[in-house]
Order: structure tokens, then sequence, then C-alpha cells
């Protein structure tokens, strides 16, 4: 079977919005139960925003670490990787190894933690 | 973060001075330690914060503590388990929970917890200047942790709002803990790069406290005496790298004439005029030691040949006497480890006083050709310096001129100004 990702965008919300968005979050479990039944449902998660990216570069053999996602415009969104590592540094190194970060750009982006976030969720509709 | 009751009203209340005492030598070391424990820099902040406010009631009330560092360590503890209780959005917080726990039972820290302190406030340090965040949040976040100044402090010491301050150190906070920067000395091979941009973050500001082009006076010369501190303490933390010595005497060397390089009308003193007996000799001399004790180690660095150029200065017995010759050879090797037009600009003016101002106009030939540099001030004004040194006047009035039109700052215009006028 072939496998497709989903990209998912959004504009960045505000306080107020983030709260309205918050309260969608049974409908996002139950969708994820769902396609996890129908055995479509290979990987997913939900990122941390984008000002906590760090753009990897590598040029002339140095490596460049910025702060925040700096794609040009002219770049386009070619691949992924899910890496598992126990800090940011981990994840940098690895994302200089990689050959696209020589001409192009590894933007690294923290998986919010579910466990936590479901955790402070249960807390919150436990209070109500 | 502010030592509760104000930062300067201690003057005549004992217990208000303690705290203040306390805020300025323990506040960081504490901080470190906890932030380790916690795992989470907003907390441990918070909580610190607290110990403070409780220790402005209780000492009061029961006196100032023998070691006020250790009864803010037990009452930052105690608050962080508060808060921790409180925060379930934490994933390894029964983890964290059991640990302070575990410390609050213990009279004394285990030896491993010991040593395990020692390193707490470079691991800050090195959190604080780490790269995926970027320098101005840098900056901000190391004066705010590891430094004495408040969110509005720093705020008018960079020219922007306090709300703006507010907004990057917390930005930054959050990032350290939702990208999980590590709270740790880099590995050795690692150390050398990452060092050097914490010397980078320390000297910047140093810097923007020293050139004072604007803003409030007072609180930038704060930002040089925070400088100075962070350098004090690298040296104390990293006591064998030859360039935190470097760095440290060059502050020093620099900041024990600041208050001579400005006259009582606030017009600027050129080197060569400043009044050197109103140097601050106890600075001077820290300097001078911090850059022995550097070049004992043998590694050096363009801060070490920084500072070796400034003691040249400093140790003249007046302009005439001072070693030109000398100071344009350690501008030739700085050149080579450190190439910049600022490096080459400063040799050829040292070229210049040691072997005439012609050798000197030779050296910025190819600077003043480069279209890069062409509204670089104190790149013309050194030219016109050396054409009027060259008998070239209206050369020199043009080249003056041209620095006049570029000059940012009032003091170095006027100063400008009046040379023009005397040509």
């Amino acid at each position: 079977m072939p496998e497709y990702m989903l990209l998912l965008y959004s504009p960045e919300f505000d306080p107020a919005e983030a709260a309205e968005r918050e309260a969608e979050l049974p409908v996002w479990m139950e969708l994820n139960e769902s396609l996890r039944e129908a055995g479509l449902l290979v990987a997913n998660g939900r990122l941390h925003p984008a000002d906590s990216a760090t753009t990897v570069r590598v040029r002339d053999g140095e490596t460049e670490v910025t702060d925040g996602p700096f794609a040009t415009t002219k770049e386009i969104l070619g691949g992924y990787y899910l890496l598992d590592c126990s800090d940011l540094d981990e994840a940098l190194r690895h994302a200089a190894r990689l050959p696209i970060a020589r001409f192009g750009s590894v933007e690294v982006r923290p998986v919010m933690d579910l466990s936590a976030m479901q955790a402070s969720y249960q807390a919150a509709t436990e209070e109500k | 973060m502010s030592p509760p009751g104000g930062r300067r009203s201690g003057v005549g209340d004992p217990v208000a001075a303690a705290v203040a005492r306390a805020f300025r030598d323990e506040r960081a070391a504490v901080l470190a330690t906890l932030i380790r424990h916690v795992g989470d820099f907003q907390i441990a902040e918070d909580a610190v914060q607290d110990a403070f406010a409780a220790a402005v009631v209780a000492w009061r009330r029961d006196g100032v503590p023998a070691n006020p560092g250790a009864w803010i360590t037990v009452a930052a503890r105690r608050k962080a388990i508060d808060l921790l209780r409180r925060d379930r959005s934490l994933a390894d917080r029964a983890a964290r929970l059991g640990q302070l726990a575990r410390l609050d039972a213990q009279e004394h820290p285990s030896v491993s917890e010991a040593s395990a302190i020692a390193d707490d406030r470079l691991r800050l340090i090195f959190t604080c200047c780490h790269p995926a965040l970027d320098l101005p949040a840098r900056v901000a976040l190391t004066l705010r942790t590891l430094g004495g100044l408040t969110t509005g402090e720093i705020a008018r010491a960079f020219l922007v709002s306090e709300p703006t301050m507010g907004k990057r150190i917390v930005r930054a906070k959050r990032k350290i803990a939702d990208a999980h920067i590590p709270y740790r000395v880099p590995a050795d091979e690692e150390l050398p790069d990452r060092l050097r941009g914490v010397l980078r973050v320390v000297y910047l500001i140093f810097n923007e406290g020293y050139s004072a082009s604007e803003g409030d006076r007072l609180v930038r010369g704060e930002l040089c005496g925070e400088a100075i501190r962070l350098g004090r303490l690298l040296g104390e933390l990293m006591r064998d790298d030859a360039e935190v010595w470097g760095l440290l005497a060059l502050m020093l060397l620099h900041d024990g004439r600041r208050g001579a390089r400005v006259d009582p009308d606030g017009r600027y003193v050129a080197l060569g005029e400043q009044d050197r007996s109103s140097w601050d000799r106890d600075l001077i001399d820290e300097g001078v030691r911090a850059l022995e004790r550097a070049v004992r180690l043998r590694r050096p660095g363009q801060y070490q040949l920084q500072a070796a150029i400034t003691a040249l200065h400093v140790q003249a017995p007046d302009p005439e006497g001072t070693n030109w010759a000398q100071i344009a050879e350690l501008y030739g090797a700085l050149a080579k480890l450190s190439p910049s037009p600022v490096v080459e600009l400063n040799r050829a003016t040292a070229v210049g006083f040691a072997s005439g101002p012609a050798a000197g106009l030779d050296l910025l030939e190819p600077l003043l050709r480069d279209p890069a540099l062409e509204r670089y001030q104190p790149l013309h004004a050194a030219h016109a310096e050396l054409l009027r040194r060259a008998r070239d006047l209206p050369g020199a009035a043009r080249a003056y001129e041209r620095a006049i039109a570029l000059s940012a700052n009032a003091v170095e215009r006027a100063e400008l100004e009046r040379r023009l006028a005397t040509l």
C-alpha cells in the first residue's frame, strides 16, 4: 500500500483561540483512534510552535545553527526524519549529517510530549 | 527577578542589606542548582524569587541566618516542591519531586551532589549561551539568570521596552524547555567552540556597556560590571583556559579607564589626552595579573592579544612613551589569527606612529578602496589623523568631514569637529 504524509498547516493563534483549539482535543483523539482501528495510522504528532525551531545548515564544512524556522521561499519540503534523541544537541548533530544540510536546510522541531499534554488536559477537565 | 524591597533600599536597614547581599552573591548559584534538580527554568526561577520574598519576612522576625545562602537554598527547594506539585504539565514530575524530597531530608549533600553543585553555574552559562537561541536572547538570558539586573534594567540598557525584553526572556526559557536544550557543560570535543560562543556573549555585554553611544550611562556602566563579574566567574570555573583570562584582562584594562574617557562636560577624551591619575589602578592591576596568568598558559588567542595591546597603552608613562612598534606587531599577529577590517585599521594606525604616517597610509590604502567600508566612520577618522600628520591638510579636512557626517555619537562628533577646526 502506498504511504501518504499529511502535513498540517495553520496560522499561529492567540491565547483565546488556543483555548478553543484545546477544547477540540477529544475530536483529535477520536479521529486518531478510528485511523488506528482501520490500520491506516503509521505515526502522528503535534509539533511545538514554530519559535521552538532550530535550523541547521552546513556550509564550507562548518555547521551553522540558527534560532527559528528560516527556510527560504525557494526551498520546498522534501522529506522528513522522526528521531528519538536524548536532547536538542543530539538532534542537531544528526541533522548536520544529512547531505541536504550542505545545500538546503534542516529544520529541527520538537514534537510535543503527548502524555504530558493528556495529563494536563485531564487535570483541566477534572477541575471543571 | 529583583530583590524584594528594591535593589538599593539596603542603606540603614540591616535585614534589607543582608537580603540584597544574598541576592547579589548567592542567587545565581542557588538558581543554577535548582534548575538542575527541577529541570525547568521557570519553576526554578519562581521558587528562588519566592524564597527571597520569604527571607525578608523571616529574617526580620528571626534575625539574619549565619549562612544566608544555605537558608535560601532550602527555602527555594521547598517552594519548588510546592510549585511542582501544582504543575502537571512536566513529564518527569514524579521523579523530580522524589529527588527534591530526598535532598530535603539530607542534612549534608552527598559527595556526588557536592561535585555536581560545583559545576552548576557553568551548566547555566552554557545553556543560556546555547547557539540554538538567537544572540539577543542569549545576552538577555545570561544577564537575567547569572547577573543581578532586573528585566527593566536590561531593557533600558539595550534601548528596548520592558515588555519587549520580558517577552524575549520568556520566549528563550520556553524554547529551552520545549526543544530540550540540555543543561550541561559540553563534552570535550565541543567545548572549545561552545566556550568561544560564551566569551562572545560576555564581551558583547561588556561592549554594550562600554560603547555607551546612547542611553542611560549609569545602567550601561552596570553592564560593564556584570560582564566583568561573569569573566571572574568563568576564571574561577575554567581556570586553565587562556582565553577566559585574556577576556577578563581585556575587560578590566578597558574598564579601569572608563571614567577618564569623558570629561566633566561630557566631552570625549582621547586616550592620549586622558588624565592617567584618574584611572582605576586596582582594576588595571587585576587586568595585568589576569593577562600574565593567560600568557603563562601558552595558548595565544584573540582576547589575549587585544589585552596585551591595551596593557601596552595603559602601562606607557605618557602617550609619547607608548611602545608603538610592539603594538603594531601584536596587531599583525591578531590580523593573522582573526583578520578583520577593524584589526587592519588599528594596525595601520599603530604602524603610523611606529614608522611614520606614510607607512600607516600605505596600509590604509586597501581599506579605503573597499566599498563595504565606505560608511565605516572610524576608518575616515583614522585616515584624517594620518593625513594631518603627513601634512596633507586639505586631504585631512575632507576625511574629517566624511567622519563627522558618519558619526552617530554626539560626544565623538564634537571631538572630530574640534580637530577639524585646529587644522
